[in-house]
């Protein structure tokens, strides 16, 4: 799937585009466009045709207007941090990057909002608004590197969702054009803007329905003080039932995450965050608020967890000790790069009370796939993050990881949740919405994507699958797992 | 009732081009532009479907209606955290999303939209779909969800919804500090900058109120640092503004609501002012209110008038319009579903 495409129409787009851009911001050669043949998900690479790389909204308009008369695809790029290939070249079109966008263009501490391009990174926002006491809240674990461009796009989540909100509540206003070169502006700087919620439609998009060139995110003041509970369970499923009493209580933690005994032993030799390495599961539970509330929150979890059987209790005694305790969780995902070769990380979300059963299942895999999956995950939001260990080299691994994977996004679509919580569909989970969809739903989506886009030619091919594609995918699915030609790239 | 019920009346009315009006307990028959069409009564199709405290969600039918709703959640402890206004003793669940007001928490909670996490709709014709789902964080396939929360039933019938719920919270309580406008504007934007337990602010005509509401200890401390006297009969005062029964809200002036962003300065406008929201929020009672909205960065609603209604919202500009209208009719390719109700091309 990587071969050079067809040399006379790349000419014609790359001329056509320098027509506006200076020289440095066309690429085509190989060598200089082979960098953006994938994002986070390695396992599926193509190379762009052209790459564009614009640094004000009026080259971004022309970008655009340029190839909806060319009839030429736009795949938006932010960091290319993101796990489900949303940021995937097209190999006959316009890989339009968005990192010379990043500047903070103006932090109001009085109204608590900054507004940023779109190639701002995540972290840099708080950055910003640190020195005046305030904070972006959503934190996806790639925080450091991603984008907010990309978060608005994935409507990104982070360990700190079940209190502060997704991407989506935390986002005022979005600028930008629609594929034909059209200004939008959705939101607004005061609240409930009129008409339809075109700003959450635009949330999660996947880069197919707009593409921003401006985002205005809320800032929070800065809590005083925040402290954590480490609690060891020697059974997972008294952990998750720990979780639902955590909530039934009326708390509602700050940050709520769960790790089993594989993942708090590999995260263990990577970052020496202090994990029970005997418990089976242990739970991370924050307070964050005033000092007075945090004690008082601190007591009624540690109340809760020790009614549900924690072995063992550790609180947080200083903020260095509490950033040691999220260290492990944070680094998660690189320190299962030292026990293996490769992971495949899944998103799939279910309702907490099925947690037990879910991983039960998991477990199951393991032994029927013949890989380990270790589990981290988002326990008070039920999203989770099992990741099977791998090695790309072996390719019947990597075909079971995917046979893997695909039976555990079922199993949660099975148990009332979703093949995605935060990462995307992207090409990744393409196949699976036939299973969270009927064809009418599928069909309204397409409908959708067309009233942005008539020419499908904004991201095309992701996230949302055409109905010809389920059938297919219908036919294999029926032989019980067992994919005919596994050795075919299936994208 | 059943969901086949609503399904085909609606394949009905698309078969033959009858503009339907949908409507569940008419609390907010006063609320967009002028309703027509043949009467759909959704009330029928009513039920909690599920409600589990501990997962925070509930899935609830159209027509349940909405003080049913909340009087389960009170039970279990928990509560819409968006304080929705019901404007009625009537008032349905679907008409409460379908409408997607919030009350006097939407500051600090956040709004309706917010605590959206599914929806079954029935389109335009007459296809049940479900968007979303009943968990925390879903981002499979684009959210329908939210976008029908609020969209004033133009997209489809929403038939069923399942909501966010949060724990009532365990203390609350309401001072009252003297305040000009601009001092009380000034109060509001500080406090919400700083970690403060606030969880609504209202102001008229001198007077600065403000709910604080969260753990015991926090609420006393927050109260401390504000100053001012605790107001008597808080629940009623918060519940009067909601339901626009304060005295504000009487006579028959016209009604308009305008959402600004919050530091924006006193509007200067003859008429008499309540504001909400930390200063996003500011009811005015005036002939016409559009324009200075618009000038402060913000947009005006027509929220209550006498006679005739049209051009009751902020209009939108035609690279927008045209996004409404190409959505319109890819969920409603017959214009049945409350047709102008929202704006005349819907």
């Amino acid at each position: 799937m990587t071969e050079a495409p067809a040399a006379a129409r790349q000419g014609e787009v790359a001329r056509a585009l320098r027509g506006f851009l200076p020289a440095c911001a066309v690429l085509w050669e190989e060598e200089d466009t082979r960098p953006y043949e994938c994002d986070g998900l390695t396992a599926y690479r193509q190379l762009p045709m052209v790459v564009a790389l614009p640094e004000t909204e009026e080259q971004v308009r022309r970008i655009l207007e340029t190839c909806s008369s060319m009839k030429i695809p736009v795949v938006p790029r932010g960091a290319g941090t993101g796990l489900s290939g949303g940021a995937l070249p097209s190999g006959d079109g316009v890989l339009l990057s968005m990192a010379k966008f990043m500047r903070v263009l103006r932090v109001d501490p009085r109204a608590r909002i900054a507004v940023v391009q779109p190639g701002v990174r995540n972290a840099a926002i708080s950055e910003a608004a640190a020195p005046l006491g305030l904070y972006y809240a959503p934190d996806p674990s790639s925080q450091i590197a991603c984008t907010i461009g990309g978060n608005v796009a994935e409507n990104a989540g982070g360990v700190h969702c079940l209190k502060y909100g997704l991407t989506v509540h935390n986002v005022l206003r979005l600028r930008g054009f629609t594929v034909a070169g059209e200004p939008v502006e959705f939101g607004s700087h005061g609240p409930d803007a009129p008409g339809y919620d075109l700003l959450a439609l635009a949330i999660g998009s996947e880069g197919m329905l707009v593409v921003v060139t401006e985002v205005t995110v809320k800032l929070l003041p800065r809590p005083q003080c925040a402290r954590v509970v480490m609690a060891s369970f020697d059974d997972l499923e008294k952990a998750g039932q720990a979780v639902a009493e955590v909530i039934a209580a009326g708390i509602i933690p700050a940050g709520l995450e769960m790790m089993d005994r594989p993942a708090t032993r590999a995260v263990e030799q990577f970052v020496g965050a202090g994990y029970d390495l005997d418990a089976a599961a242990i739970l991370l539970c924050e307070s964050d608020g005033t000092p007075e509330e945090v004690e008082d929150e601190i007591a009624r979890m540690r109340e809760v967890l020790a009614r549900c059987g924690a072995s063992r209790m550790t609180v947080s005694r200083d903020e260095a000790e509490r950033l040691r305790f999220w260290s492990g969780r944070k680094s998660a995902f690189p320190a299962m790069g030292r026990i293996s070769p490769d992971y495949y990380c899944m998103d799939g979300t279910i309702p907490r009370k099925r947690l037990g059963e879910v991983l039960a299942f998991i477990g199951e895999m393991e032994r029927k796939y013949g890989l380990r999956c270790p589990n981290v995950f988002h326990a008070g939001d039920g999203n989770l993050h099992p990741l099977i260990l791998y090695d790309a080299n072996n390719p019947d691994e990597l075909r079971r990881t995917e046979l893997f994977a695909a039976e555990v996004l079922e199993k949660c679509v099975a148990a009332g949740g979703t093949i995605t919580g935060e990462h995307g569909v992207g090409v990744e989970k393409i196949n699976q919405m036939c299973i969270q969809f009927r064809p009418d739903e599928l069909e309204l989506f397409l409908a959708v994507k067309r009233a942005f886009d008539p020419a499908m030619l904004l991201n095309p091919g992701k996230a949302v699958p055409t109905l010809a594609r389920c059938a297919e995918y219908g036919r294999m699915h029926v032989h019980g797992g067992k994919l005919p030609h596994p050795e075919l790239p299936r994208f | 009732m059943t969901l086949g019920v609503l399904q085909e009346r609606i394949r009905e009315a698309a078969a033959r081009g009858t503009p339907l009006r949908l409507r569940g307990g008419g609390s907010k028959d006063f609320y967009g532009n002028e309703p027509r069409g043949e009467l759909l009564d959704t009330r029928g199709y009513a039920g909690i479907a599920s409600y589990e405290p501990s997962e925070l969600v509930v899935t609830a039918r159209c027509g349940t209606p909405l003080a049913e709703l909340e009087h389960t959640l009170r039970q279990s402890g928990q509560c819409l955290p968006f304080e929705p206004p019901h404007f009625a003793p009537g008032a349905t669940f679907g008409g409460c999303v379908a409408a997607g007001l919030s009350g006097p928490r939407r500051a600090c909670a956040g709004a309706l939209r917010d605590f959206v996490l599914g929806v079954k709709l029935v389109d335009g014709r007459g296809r049940a779909l479900g968007f979303g789902g009943q968990v925390m964080k879903n981002v499979a396939g684009y959210d329908l969800s939210r976008l029908a929360a609020g969209s004033l039933g133009t997209l489809g019938l929403i038939a069923e919804a399942s909501l966010k719920v949060l724990p009532l919270p365990a203390c609350e309580l309401t001072l009252q500090l003297e305040a000009s406008e601009a001092a009380a504007l000034d109060s509001m934007n500080l406090w919400a900058g700083q970690p403060l337990p606030v969880s609504a602010t209202a102001w008229h005509r001198g007077a600065l109120r403000v709910r604080l509401s969260g753990s015991e200890p926090a609420v006393r401390a927050a109260a401390r640092k504000i100053g001012g006297a605790q107001l008597d009969q808080e629940e009623q005062f918060w519940h009067d503004v909601r339901e626009h029964r304060h005295a504000f809200f009487g006579g028959s002036e016209p009604l308009w609501r305008l959402a600004v962003p919050s530091v924006c300065a006193p509007l200067g406008l003859p008429g008499d002012t309540l504001i909400e929201w930390g200063g996003a929020l500011r009811w005015v009672r005036a002939q016409d209110a559009r324009e200075i909205a618009a000038k402060a960065g913000g947009h005006a609603t027509l929220f209550r008038s006498q006679g005739k209604r049209q051009g009751v919202f902020a209009a939108l500009d035609p690279v927008a319009m045209g996004l409404h209208r190409r959505l319109k009719a890819a969920f409603d390719p017959a214009a049945i579903l409350n047709p102008g109700r929202m704006y005349p091309e819907l």
